[in-house]
């Protein structure tokens, strides 16, 4: 916040919604900051000499003669190696005293990087969990969400994932994180011994939902510094992103917008694109990875918000109660990795991808042999056997709980198939069975 | 003198202009800020105020901020070079662009002007040309690329002078023809099109006679697409539909594809970027790159562009296709086109339609479909564009207005199904709900007839109703269980199953299987019908699903082996062995 010769300062508001102010001003940019009544605020409509303004933390107790002062440049963070280990607001400031960032200041939501100045992902991120690696293995430069209900460990998990990762650097973008969760964090990361590789953002319930708005941007400016300028290998969590554009409805909603599906706005689709096509593999080997949390109501996945991250993301994870084995694990039906391609069978062991699909497709039978019996149908020998392979599939492979290398989980798929089924059932490529297919069983 | 204007309003990246003078209706102007200058066209006049959608973010804009307007709507730029490149929405080469990141105002030239080609001369003077009429050719890759009158002019001229072959530049004088009056008129190697209008530089289009091969079993066996035809591929994210388009890109018997990246993922575009140089063409053995051009707005980058880029596709299609080559144009994803014209509609305060799509969606999206077509050019050659687009329904419902406008627009509809794709049956088209209609054409019926064998369709007709009944069959398997149902039900359900492991479903990331030339289609094909039509005597249901899934498994391995290999045939033994062992006697 520099504070300028001459600065104007306004004080008459014309109009003052839950979210938004407007007043009569000129010389104003799209996009640019002001502080209205104490209050950081950004100006989202210019029409005329009428100024609308979205006032982060809410309008309550703004009055028509509060003062508002412009700041002439849009948000803007700190970027240096000091932003390591340290954990801020929605406006990126310290937490817990601390001194104020130094550094070049940056422009959060910045352009676009050139696709054409990409490089292909292919660098296999091992996270232990074969739900992940075997069946949905995440690639550097990928974005992928779990979708989750609000009782699923996700947090838990991700926790994991970013922990194993092997990155240089972990961002955490909290959007309206209990407290509690934001603590858990804090300590998951203080014990294992890597907060110097922690930069956080985090809004919490506590704070104003709109502030959320700020966070992801905040998050990825920080990102792109490691990222771009360093050439670190970035992990960025975001955690939750459908109370971001719960956030994003909030606004548009007092802005008179006409709602599109499940009264999201219908800028939806690329508001959320913008975060996640932040995710990137360049060419000086530095790499940002987002994996991020979308939480659903009843598991309803056709919500506006899951759906348009669906078509955004590279992917989703689904974490599933097996009532069989009583474990979480990666549902391997829903789930997707769509950068595995890219490494799976060249990266890894080359029956990799054809261990993974049969595994699968065996698992797609024992659901169906499942159904058959809940309908109260004698189940063939088949059926049986595939049952019982799900079993051990979920519990040694599929739970969450499981940490091994992918060599591993591959044995293990193989073990399991020659423990249930005959080479012919397994409809795997001729010369990987003649290969692979354990002897002794 | 040109018009200029003053910002006076913005709504996101809606900018309300006052103008000092005319102004057209999607005229492109130039918003000025400090030394950037926006590309941004004008969507809506009220008065002196012109509401244009800038090409670019907006942020830092200010009221007064200067705009000047072109005078001309959004042109592409038609020259020899257009492909291997590939371009952002508007037609900047992205290869040209410094820097990480794209700048905003960011212009670089679609084609190189210092570039030599060499010319050969087609037409002689005395020859009377129209829009479209050859004039001469240069090399560009391996496509002979005709320099053509171009489609503006409109009437007819007398050549009066062609150049010598030799090697020019694409802004030198090819040629000069003459109109009615006399006037001359140079023409170079370069032309302006206003990519929303059709190009029409072409005596007719009649309906389309050939098939366009894919190498996809799902699509050229059970529902071919017509050379010069239309498609649609609805799905629900996850159901492999960008897998299905790069392989039908990569795979498909066309001369030139145009690829519109349109609102998808960067990493799907640097998959192309980082394999098409290194792929080969199948059909001549140059490099895929050669003949495709990328035109490329990812999801991040600005949303007005969108709608421009599928634009510019088509026009580069079109463009092609007046030198009579086969064009085909794949879309990825018309919905997010779909959805940025919903964000403009919202944004100019309009009422909205069905999901707060624009009321004209339906007119929009035929319009751009009626564009693609096989065409008889001014000389009697032929040239076509075919275009497949893809849909992205929101929660994977069919019934929503992009799907719904455009199943009454594309002829063929590929429906991938969740369920395939959640049970891995990949490609995931849903053999029942999906359809060419140009099966229903006599022209394409007797087409492949001729290019196949006799009586081809029918054949496909019975596949059809094989795996029809199969899942009638199974349907009733799961409602009476297995012992409810007679043995015949078993088999059924299991033919249906054959045709779906064997001929329906294909390893997209296995060399061999990915692509199966039609020779080698017709092949699996009726060796299947052969096994479907047998009688069978099992003992019992267990009998018969054992033997299915052995039969099946030795089709999988034929399809995984070298056509024609002594490897191929030793599977089709075993399997007719396997199937002559239970054939009912």
């Amino acid at each position: 916040m520099t504070t300028r010769a001459f600065q104007k300062i306004y004080t008459k508001i014309d109009n003052i919604t839950k979210a938004t102010v407007s007043l009569r001003a000129s010389g104003v940019g799209n996009d640019e900051l002001a502080t209205v009544g104490g209050k950081l605020a950004q100006v989202v409509k210019v029409n005329g000499q009428s100024v609308t303004l979205q006032v982060f933390a809410g309008t309550e107790g703004i009055a028509t003669d509060s003062e508002v002062v412009f700041h002439g440049e849009p948000p803007k963070l700190r970027v240096s190696d000091n932003l390591a280990g340290r954990f801020f607001n929605a406006y990126g400031e310290p937490l817990e005293g601390g001194a104020q960032l130094e550094g070049e200041a940056r422009e959060i939501g910045g352009p676009t990087v050139n696709p054409f100045k990409r490089i292909q992902p292919s660098e296999l991120i091992a996270t232990g969990i074969a739900g992940i690696d075997l069946n949905n293995t995440i690639v550097s430069g990928q974005k992928i969400p779990f979708f989750a209900d609000p009782d699923q460990p996700y947090n838990a998990v991700m926790a994991n994932v970013a922990l194993r990762a092997k990155a240089d650097k972990i961002i955490l973008g909290g959007m309206g994180m209990t407290n509690d969760d934001f603590l858990y964090f804090k300590h998951v990361f203080e014990n294992a011994g890597a907060l110097d590789r922690i930069v956080s953002f985090v809004n919490t319930t506590e704070n104003p939902p709109v502030e959320r708005l700020l966070v992801p941007d905040m998050a990825l400016t920080a990102a792109e510094y490691f990222a771009v300028d360093k050439g670190e290998k970035v992990l960025v969590l975001l955690t939750d992103m459908t109370l971001y554009a719960d956030a994003l409805a909030i606004v548009s909603n007092r802005m008179d917008q006409i709602p599109s599906k499940d009264s999201m706005p219908g800028s939806l689709y690329s508001d959320l694109a913008k975060i996640y096509e932040k995710a990137v593999q360049l060419p000086n080997g530095g790499s940002i990875t987002i994996i991020a949390v979308t939480t659903l109501s009843g598991g309803d996945i056709t919500h506006a918000v899951p759906d348009n991250t669906g078509y955004i993301t590279e992917g989703q994870l689904f974490l599933r109660n097996d009532s069989d084995t009583g474990k979480v694990i990666v549902d391997p039906f829903r789930s997707l990795s769509r950068l595995k391609q890219l490494v799976i069978g060249k990266k890894t062991r080359e029956d990799h991808p054809q261990v993974m699909n049969a595994a699968v497709r065996l698992y797609a039978d024992a659901a169906n042999a499942k159904t058959k019996l809940e309908n109260g149908f004698d189940l063939s020998d088949y059926d049986e056997r595939a049952l019982r392979f799900a079993r051990d599939y979920s519990e040694k492979l599929l739970a969450i709980d499981v940490n091994i290398g992918i060599t591993e989980m591959l044995d293990t798929a193989w073990k399991l198939f020659a423990k249930y089924f005959k080479r012919s059932e397994v409809t795997i490529k001729e010369e990987l069975v003649r290969k692979y297919w354990p002897e002794a069983e | 003198m040109k018009t200029t204007g003053r910002v006076s309003g913005i709504i996101s990246n809606i900018v309300i202009v006052k103008a000092d003078g005319p102004v057209g209706q999607n005229e492109i102007c130039h918003v000025s800020l400090g030394d950037v200058r926006m590309m941004a066209e004008v969507i809506k006049v009220v008065g002196e105020e012109a509401y244009v959608q800038v090409f670019d973010s907006t942020r830092g804009l200010k009221i007064g901020d200067r705009v000047e307007f072109d005078g001309h709507m959004l042109e592409a730029t038609l020259a020899p070079g257009i492909l291997s490149r590939n371009y952002d929405g508007l037609q900047n080469d992205l290869e040209k662009m410094d820097g990480l990141f794209i700048r905003r105002g960011s212009v670089t030239d679609p084609i190189d002007y210092e570039a030599l080609w060499k010319f050969t001369p087609l037409a002689r003077p005395g020859d009377k040309v129209t829009a479209g009429s050859w004039l001469g050719e240069v090399d560009e890759n391996w496509v002979k690329h005709k320099i053509m009158v171009p489609f503006v002019m409109t009437g007819e001229y007398t050549v009066a002078s062609v150049a010598e072959p030799g090697e020019y530049k694409v802004t030198d004088t090819m040629a000069v023809v003459t109109d009615a009056e006399g006037a001359e008129h140079k023409i170079t190697m370069v032309q302006k099109w206003p990519v929303k209008q059709a190009v029409r530089a072409y005596l007719e289009k009649p309906r389309p006679s050939k098939v366009m091969e894919t190498g996809l079993r799902a699509i050229d066996t059970f529902n071919p697409i017509a050379d010069g035809g239309t498609g649609f591929i609805p799905g629900p994210f996850g159901a492999g539909k960008t897998v299905l388009q790069h392989a039908i890109s990569k795979q498909a018997d066309a001369d030139i594809i145009v690829m519109v990246a349109c609102g998808e993922r960067a990493n799907e575009v640097v998959e192309i970027f980082a394999e098409f140089p290194h792929l080969d063409d199948p059909r001549t053995g140059h490099k895929l790159m050669e003949r495709t051009t990328i035109i490329c707005n990812t999801s991040n980058m600005p949303v007005a562009a969108r709608e421009a880029s599928v634009y510019v596709g088509m026009t580069i299609g079109e463009y092609y296709r007046a030198m009579g080559l086969k064009v085909l144009i794949l879309a990825d994803s018309t919905s997010r086109w779909a959805q940025a014209l919903r964000e403009m509609s919202n944004r100019l305060e309009e009422l909205p339609g069905q999901d707060a799509f624009p009321m004209d969606l339906s007119a929009i999206i035929s319009n751009f479909y009626a564009r693609a077509g096989a065409v008889v050019l001014p000389n009697g050659k032929t040239g076509s564009v075919t275009f497949i687009g893809t849909v992205s329904p929101a929660g994977g419902n069919l019934k929503e207005p992009v799907t719904e406008s455009t199943k009454k627009a594309a002829r063929c509809f590929y429906a991938l199904s969740q369920s395939r794709a959640d049970s891995k049956r990949y490609p995931a088209i849903d053999p029942l709900d999906s359809y060419s209609k140009y099966l229903e054409y006599p022209e394409i019926v007797e087409y492949l007839d001729g290019k196949i064998e006799k009586g081809w369709v029918e054949g496909v007709y019975k596949g059809k109703t094989i795996v029809q009944r199969g899942k009638e069959a199974y349907e009733q398997i799961n409602i009476l269980g297995d012992d409810g149902v007679p043995l015949e039900y078993h088999e059924r359900f299991w033919k249906g199953e054959l045709i779906d492991y064997v001929i329906l479903q294909q390893d997209a990331f296995d060399a061999i299987d990915a692509n199966c030339e039609i020779d080698r289609q017709k092949y699996m094909y009726k060796l299947v019908l052969e096994v479907c039509d047998r009688k069978f005597a099992f003992t019992d249901f267990e009998d018969c699903s054992q033997f299915f899934k052995s039969v099946i498994n030795v089709f999988k391995q034929m399809n995984y082996a070298v056509y024609k290999s002594e490897e191929f045939y030793e599977y089709g033994r075993q399997a007719m062995q396997l199937v002559e062992e239970k054939t009912a006697k």
